[in-house]
């Protein structure tokens, strides 16, 4: 898995490509509890386009990076789910708790 | 692959049983996190050549995946140099023969397993943590679990649903 940042105004998106799972998913959780608690950036974007396939630990990462956004009242907004992505997260029922949308053009107008 | 000693291949039949019968494929790997790309694209063409759905595909890997890290994170304790043995198997429903199924046995050598302790959160939590469980339940028509000389066995198994040539997600 690779995980790297961009900036636009005051937005940090995260380009993630390859699998979210155990061997990975504690990068991701460091990646975003930092851009929130850390850095506080007011919105922080996860381009997911790229990753094929996330396991529990990953959406235990997910969930922690919007709770932290809560606590900070940051938003945290996913886009490009692949199909595993998005049945993992149907599955978990968290797929309404999180604000998701199909590509990076909405997701930085929404 | 690998070669044993008949000592040891009279030992590994008795610790497993006959596992021999409808065997597809046999593992063997370390408790190490960075194997579990691998073993998942080994399910993926294995359930591929199977016959199985597009999603039930998915779902297999999924379970067995979340099974290999509930294996490295609490039996072994993360640590990455523990073994794990893996049989592949058809079976078939006794109920209705024309159902074949997929068998995965999973054996870890680590302490037995606290049932009570196995967390399964609500899913109506929002919290990080416990879906493994959850997603290996949703994902297989059988889960067992049980201790025998000195190993946990976890037993899933997936039967193709009758569509077998529905194959489109």
């Amino acid at each position: 898995m690779q995980i790297s940042s961009r900036q636009l105004d005051k937005t940090t998106i995260f380009d993630v490509s390859g699998d979210i799972d155990l061997a990975n998913s504690p990068a991701v959780r460091k990646a975003l509890l930092r851009e929130m608690r850390e850095i506080r950036t007011p919105r922080v974007v996860m381009n997911l386009s790229k990753v094929r396939y996330i396991d529990s630990s990953g959406v235990a990462s997910l969930v922690e990076g919007l709770k932290a956004s809560r606590d900070v009242g940051s938003r945290f907004i996913l886009f490009g789910l692949s199909t595993s992505a998005r049945e993992v997260l149907q599955l978990s029922r968290l797929l309404k708790i999180f604000e998701v949308y199909d590509n990076e053009e909405q997701a930085l107008a929404g | 692959m690998k070669i044993l000693h008949p000592a040891r291949r009279s030992k590994a039949r008795e610790r497993n049983g006959d596992l021999s019968r409808g065997l597809l494929l046999r593992l063997e790997l370390p408790s190490d996190p960075s194997l579990l790309c691998a073993v998942r694209g080994a399910v993926e063409r294995l359930t591929e050549a199977f016959g199985f759905s597009a999603p039930d595909c998915r779902a297999v890997t999924r379970a067995v995946d979340e099974a290999l890290t509930n294996i490295i994170r609490h039996s072994y304790n993360g640590r990455p140099d523990r073994p794990i043995e893996m049989f592949f198997r058809s079976v078939h429903r006794q109920a209705t023969p024309s159902s074949e199924g997929l068998e995965i046995l999973l054996c870890d050598r680590g302490p037995s397993i606290n049932r009570a302790q196995l967390c399964m959160r609500a899913l109506e939590e929002v919290k990080p943590g416990g879906l493994g469980l959850h997603f290996i339940q949703q994902s297989m028509d059988v889960v067992e679990y049980k201790r025998a000389k000195g190993t946990n066995r976890l037993r899933l198994v997936k039967y193709v649903r009758a569509a077998k040539q529905d194959s489109n997600s």
